[in-house]
């Protein structure tokens, strides 16, 4: 209790300390209320289309004005956040196990087992990795699943790496010994000894991904892939905006790409202040 | 230095031979059957069976791999069914727009960061240092696609600096006699101003759009090596010898700082080449990435192939190149190898 009691003080040091990450935490909590709440608050039906409406700019009707469709790109902007909240979750958590477990087990075994791991993460790393993900989903089909996949996928050597690094300097510890010693299998300590020990590190990389996870996804669909139109998404609706850049009716692709920006940096900054909260020494 | 060289190309086989299997794992992936989709939905079973035989999808999957392997060695990468046309040849016409686009993307973040960095290092806590830092966590923060938009709306629509961001020239200029491919060197060679600058008019808003989102992680880099090559003995050493504080800055201090901003390379090649796929569909640049767009969009899978090897390729041999010039840098290396 007073470790976790110290632990929270030391967070809300470095809340204190450090209104950046104060700030990128208000921001968190309002981009988690949007995803939650969103579809039942916005104006307007975030596909309802009106052509008599179309192209307006902002206004005090319509904040962020309206599409060629008519629709309200305030709303779309709104509900748009749990789906692309949801892809850099979802693929944030299946790379955190793929990831984590595959290095923890590379780092506790080494032998053939980290071969093939970290044969495995730097063949990935050989390719320039947006261009990965889009042969990915190119070849397993366009669809929001394999999207998931793709940006977990690139995101593998990261995880794999980190945890191997981490669970290799705890192979010989104190206390990994003592639990060999009192009888423990490979597989319970690395589960119960190895795994929560590396978790707080594991989740800052989580953080630290986050922002890569939703720029991914976002140029994935930006150019095609995964979702489809009419649902809101904030790639495609710059990407459905793009076109009117040229001819003035900047609103359309500005602000998802506004939100899209917002959500990218608010991760970046959270992930850094996790940083400092998990891993001082680690602080630039 | 010879076998520094022989080393690393040794080391980028495995990378290769890496990305040959996943690329070739890649079309196994594909869902259905590539035999069906040829034949037409009207076509009988016995049909299916022979064009499946003529693709060789039939053989066992070794035996399919070893016919991949040997038409990449003779340079074949399979016909888009869209167009028919040989994927090699075109991407080898697109190669240097992409090309072109991405170095001078590169050029322009050295120019920009390495300087940023530099005089962030050397007055910390200065607002150049404030406004450093600011600029990499925006840039980095912003959808590569959505600052090439800005930049259009800005210098286009707004201020009408640039021209109509479509393509590498002007409509009604025709492109520079090929020797290159790179319209700014052709332009040059020709001794044609007028091509030059309509090339590099279309050319700078989608390097600088690339040069923005890669600014973070150099400047960064930078700055902390800086840091800590500044607070060194050896510097100390040179300002207390009375050496001017240029001097120690570029030759002493600078000289030893650049070594991670090389390794950092690596890492915002990877950026710059995914991003450039992003970039040249904003700016209808006919580069391989608009046309592996094109052809992910009518799910022609030949193509998207063709430009993921290239790429992986082309990132391979970057690499390859900055590590040797790492070497040539710094003479430890080569020492120690």
């Amino acid at each position: 209790m007073s470790t976790n009691a110290s632990a929270l003080r030391h967070a809300r040091y470095v809340l204190g300390e450090n209104p950046v990450t104060a700030f990128a935490f208000g921001l968190f909590v309002l981009i988690v209320l949007a995803a939650i709440l969103g579809p039942s608050v916005v104006p307007y039906d975030p596909l309802a289309s009106n052509t008599s409406r179309a192209l307006q700019a902002p206004s005090a009707q319509h904040w962020f004005g309206t599409d060629q469709l008519g629709r309200d790109i305030f709303s779309r902007v709104i509900v748009a956040t749990r789906l692309d909240l949801f892809i850099a979750i979802a693929s944030v958590a299946l790379v955190f196990m793929l990831g984590g477990l595959s290095g923890v087990a590379a780092g506790y075994f080494g032998g053939w087992v980290d071969k093939v791991v970290m044969r495995i993460a730097d063949t990935i790393m050989a390719f320039p990795l947006f261009v990965l993900a889009m042969g990915i989903v190119a070849a397993l089909g366009n669809s929001v699943q394999n999207i998931i996949l793709a940006t977990a996928i690139v995101n593998f050597p990261l995880y794999a790496r980190v945890a191997r690094s981490e669970a290799n300097i705890r192979r010989e510890a104190g206390y990994i010994e003592a639990a060999r010693l009192s009888g423990n299998g490979d597989a319970r300590i690395v589960l119960t000894q190895i795994l929560p020990n590396i978790i707080p590190i594991l989740v800052v990389q989580m953080s630290l991904t986050m922002g890569y996870a939703i720029l991914n996804a976002a140029g994935l669909s930006f150019i095609g892939l995964g979702v489809r139109p009419p649902t809101p998404e904030w790639g495609i609706m710059v990407a459905e905006g793009a076109a009117f850049m040229v001819s003035g009716e900047w609103w359309i692709a500005f602000f998802p790409g506004l939100a899209l920006m917002l959500a990218v940096f608010c991760f970046n900054l959270l992930g850094d202040g996790l940083r400092d909260i998990v891993d001082p020494r680690r602080r630039t | 230095m010879f076998s520094l060289i022989f080393n690393r190309l040794m080391l980028a086989i495995p990378s290769l031979i890496g990305v040959v299997i996943v690329t070739f794992l890649l079309t196994r992936a594909l869902p259905g059957d590539p035999a069906a989709y040829f034949a037409g939905p009207a076509a009988t079973e016995q049909a299916i069976a022979e064009i499946r035989a003529k693709l060789g999808t039939d053989k066992p999957l070794i035996v399919q791999f070893g016919r991949y392997v040997s038409d990449l060695a003779r340079g074949e990468l399979g016909n888009s069914l869209t167009t028919g046309q040989s994927v090699a040849k075109e991407i080898a016409t697109r190669l240097p727009a992409s090309a072109e686009l991405t170095l001078i993307g590169l050029m322009l973040v050295v120019i920009l960061a390495v300087p940023m960095g530099i005089l962030a290092a050397t007055r910390p806590g200065s607002w150049i240092d404030h406004v450093t830092r600011i600029v990499s966590t925006a840039g980095v923060s912003l959808p590569v696609f959505f600052t090439g938009l800005l930049l259009v709306y800005v210098f286009y629509y707004r201020l009408g600096l640039s021209p109509s961001p479509v393509g590498r020239l002007d409509v009604f200029l025709s492109a520079p006699p090929h020797i290159t491919g790179f319209y700014l060197i052709d332009a040059a060679l020709a001794r044609d101003a007028e091509v030059f600058v309509a090339a590099l008019k279309q050319l700078i808003l989608p390097a600088l759009t690339l040069a923005i989102f890669a600014l973070a992680p150099i400047a960064r880099m930078t700055r902390a090596s800086m840091l800590a090559v500044l607070s060194a003995d050896f510097v100390r050493t040179a300002r207390a010898s009375g050496l001017s504080s240029s001097k120690v800055i570029v030759t002493y201090a600078f000289r030893n700082a650049v070594l991670p901003v090389i390794t950092t390379l690596g890492m915002v090649l990877s950026f710059l080449l995914g991003a450039n796929v992003l970039v040249e569909k904003v700016f209808a640049w006919p580069g391989i990435g608009s046309f592996a767009v094109e052809a992910l969009i009518a799910s022609d899978y030949a193509p998207v192939q063709g430009f993921v090897l290239t790429m992986a390729a082309l990132y391979v041999a970057l690499n390859l190149a900055i590590d040797i010039a790492y070497g040539l840098i710094d003479p430890r290396v080569r020492i120690s190898s």
